[in-house]
């Protein structure tokens, strides 16, 4: 798995600290530790990794073990435009993944990955509740609806001279 | 009282205490059952069963589906079947399955004949693979010490409670999941990068070639066939305990006399004995202790207390990396392979007319960290190692086996002098508990003045994980503290972390049994008899010592009169003592 070097600020620092203390810095808490510091974070570099093994009392290897065991850890951050396209069944059906594979193609990513210039990165949602909407994609906080494969370079064009 | 349980087992009747597996109870009564991710070392605290492999499934009365017998406690009236046509085949098709995701390197592997997964596709008869599938691929990894090659790794996880659970280190996790999981450092960085100790444990249990010591036999075979060179070697106590196991012997056979006789046949110019510097050890070591004890019973407060022993370069490792606050606290002197490599490139070098560049020294270890020992910086002059190459007792059998050496029918033969006479104190070095006996002996007369009449301190003996004694020093309690393993030491080093520790000395060595369960030892295949066997042979070695106390080494007495001066003069200090360094990473700058 590949990540990013990233320099933590003391206060970032002290908010892990913070968030392990919550959980009495008990090793069994690792998942719940991991799981609020990347809820802040947005995702867990290595570098923030070792202050929760540091924190937690757990090897370095073994937090890393489980930030690779589960799906839902990701070492790599969003992009500065997350597309989220739901899979939920209304926009399964509605052929969601279809839209899926084009952003993935026209990106050149997977789901879960982030492209290299940082700007974009693709992951799955479950029902967003927009189901009259489906298929439901969202880029940051908008929200577009009835996407089709053939409406994907539009979306990606709205964002391409931004930053 | 237990309760016990009958069981009946391919219709034999047994009687076993409630709680015992069904692969216990079958092999109480000699029925053996394959295993391949299960792992036990009978009272010596290493235990793994995550009944993951299901290799070992059998056949019990009345329930639908196979069970692991491994994880499957009995229970009473259970008929188990270890050996119906269902559970052979069905044992086939999971070696076949792991089979079919593994390189078949077999002929070129440094496991070749001593693999479980091979054994268990031999002995299962497997001649086809019936499933095809994707191959995992991984980079190999080689560190000073240790190869990883995880292609061959079958994910039995073994090294990993040998490292987490039984060490304490934490080098290793497992990883990923689904056919991309594998075992590794954290952030898949090279072991070099991980707080590894090279204890050698997780070499030491891996079933299949994925993790082995790095091979130095050729570069040994090489400096032997140089005829510039002359080449030294010293053999370390305990692998003259298990050698014998690498050609047949029964564990606990001593082949002290034949290892001496091979080396010679293999070429080497002299025929050394680590031991003879383990008693230089006790000397060095000895009086160190000495010096702090009175210091500290003549109430100065700067001595710190207890001292610890410092000749296993796994347990140095660990506490460079684990507990650097505490790097004050063990004794400075070098371990023997070290002092061994100091004395033989100067003093011997000298004795010789030899320059040191051209004298190579060999060790031959039943240890993986003294491999890496042996390249660190602080124990090389202009980049010429003290000791040149360090092989394990495995990789001399092998170049005893190339060589076409009939080992079982060698002759006797003896070691060569000055640096290869030693006394039965050294020979103790190989075990749990054997290196604090013997610096008990020396610094019992040295501080007392008086003669020990028994030697044999049978209070510091013994297998149990941790261990305390206390000897009397002529009136003055000495408490001693022992520790095999490092999950062990690391309970004795938060104690002295919390000023809790009660003891003024405490010995640790890293490998579960001290030495003789070494990582570089012929494999024990999950037998602990075999290392109890082993420490049984050092002591009968020890017994039959015509001289039984370091001090009284007279080539030693002779190397001090000659060269070194006195314990701890500034010449010994020079060659014989070392520094330690603070090895935590520290992720948060401070
Ligand atoms: S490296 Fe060896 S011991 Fe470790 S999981 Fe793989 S096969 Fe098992
Ligand atoms: S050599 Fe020892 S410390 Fe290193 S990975 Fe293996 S068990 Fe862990
Ligand atoms: S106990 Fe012996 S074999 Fe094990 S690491 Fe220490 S010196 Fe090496
Ligand atoms: S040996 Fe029993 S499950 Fe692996």
């Amino acid at each position: 798995m590949s990540s990013v070097k990233v320099e933590l600020h003391q206060k970032d620092v002290d908010k892990i600290k913070e968030i392990a203390k919550e959980y009495n810095n008990d090793p069994e808490a690792l998942i719940n530790v991991l799981h609020s510091t990347q809820d802040h974070f947005g995702y867990l570099p290595a570098e923030i990794q070792e202050i929760v093994a540091e924190e937690t009392n757990v090897s370095i290897a073994k937090v890393y073990g489980v930030v690779t065991f589960y799906s839902f850890f990701t070492m790599t951050p969003k992009g500065r435009y997350p597309i989220s396209i739901c899979t939920g069944t209304a926009c399964y059906v509605r052929g969601a993944e279809t839209v899926l594979e084009e952003f993935k193609r026209q990106l050149g990513i997977e789901v879960g990955e982030t492209s290299e210039n940082g700007k974009y990165s693709i992951n799955c949602l479950r029902c967003v509740g927009a189901c009259g909407l489906a298929p439901v994609v969202m880029v940051g906080d908008k929200t577009y609806g009835r996407v089709s494969p053939d409406g994907v370079s539009d979306i990606i064009a709205e964002y391409e001279d931004a930053e | 009282m237990q309760e016990t349980i009958n069981i009946t087992i391919n219709k034999k009747p047994v009687e076993v205490e409630k709680g015992t597996t069904v692969y216990q109870a079958a092999r109480k009564i000699n029925i053996n059952i394959p295993v391949l991710c299960y792992m036990e070392l009978e009272d010596m605290g290493v235990k793994h069963n995550p009944g993951g492999c299901r290799v070992c499934v059998v056949e019990v009365e009345g329930v639908k589906n196979l069970m692991p017998s491994c994880v499957t406690k009995c229970w009473d009236g259970m008929n188990v079947k270890t050996n119906t046509a269902r559970v052979l085949n069905a044992r086939k098709t999971v070696v076949e399955l792991i089979l079919s995701d593994h390189p078949f390197d077999c002929l070129i592997c440094a496991k070749n004949g001593t693999c479980d997964l091979q054994k268990m596709a031999q002995d299962l008869g497997i001649r086809e693979i019936h499933y095809q599938g994707e191959q995992s691929t991984y980079r190999e990894d080689t560190s000073p010490a240790i190869i990883r090659e995880m292609d061959k790794c079958i994910n039995c996880r073994r090294c990993e409670t040998m490292c987490n659970d039984v060490q304490t280190v934490g080098a290793l996790s497992g990883i990923n999941r689904g056919f991309e999981a594998v075992v590794a450092p954290a952030f898949e960085q090279n072991l070099e990068h991980s707080p590894c100790t090279y204890c050698g444990q997780c070499v030491a249990v891996c079933p299949t070639g994925a993790l082995t010591e790095v091979d130095h036999s050729n570069h040994v075979l090489r400096a032997l066939a140089d005829p510039q060179k002359t080449v030294v070697v010293q053999t370390a106590p305990a692998v003259r305990a298990a050698l014998g196991e690498e050609f047949g012997m029964e564990a606990g056979t001593l082949v002290t006399g034949k290892m001496t006789r091979a080396l010679r046949d293999l070429g080497f110019d002299y025929v050394f004995d680590t031991d003879f510097a383990a008693d230089l050890t006790i000397m060095e070591e000895g009086t160190e202790l000495l010096d702090r004890l009175n210091k500290h019973l003549n109430g100065d407060k700067n001595v710190k207390l207890p001292i610890l022993t410092s000749c296993c370069p796994g347990w140095v490792s660990f506490f460079e990396h684990h507990f650097p606050e505490l790097k004050d606290i063990p004794s400075t002197a070098r371990s023997p392979q070290q002092m061994f490599g100091a004395v033989a490139k100067n003093y011997f070098a000298e004795k010789i007319n030899k320059n040191r560049k051209d004298l190579v020294v060999v060790s031959i270890m039943p240890c993986v960290a003294k491999k890496y020992e042996r390249s660190r910086e602080e124990f090389a002059n202009n980049g010429d190692s003290d000791v040149n190459y360090s092989i394990t007792t495995r990789e001399l059998s092998h170049l005893i086996k190339q060589a076409n050496i009939d080992f079982n029918t060698l002759e006797d033969d003896d070691f060569d002098k000055p640096l290869g006479e030693s006394t039965g104190a050294a020979v103790i070095f190989g075990t749990t508990g054997g290196v604090i006996e013997a610096a008990t002996r020396t610094a019992y007369e040295i501080h007392t003045g008086k003669n020990l009449e028994k030697v044999d301190f049978e209070e510091l003996r013994g297998m149990e994980g941790i261990r305390k004694a206390s000897v009397d020093f002529d009136g003055q309690e000495i408490k001693i503290g022992i520790a095999h393993g490092l999950g062990n030491a690391r309970k004795l080093l938060e104690n002295i972390k919390q000023g809790k520790s009660e003891f003024h000395a405490i010995e640790i060595m890293a490998c579960p049994g001290g030495c003789i369960g070494g990582g570089g030892q012929p494999l024990h295949h999950g037998d602990s008899s075999i290392i109890k066997a082993r420490q049984k042979a050092i002591y009968q070695e020890d017994a039959g010592k015509k001289i039984r106390k370091s001090h009284e080494n007279p080539f030693i007495k002779e190397l001090y009169e000659e060269y070194l001066g006195k314990p701890g003069s500034e010449k010994s200090h020079d060659l014989l003592h070392t520094h330690y360094f603070d090895r935590k990473k520290r992720w948060i700058k401070k």
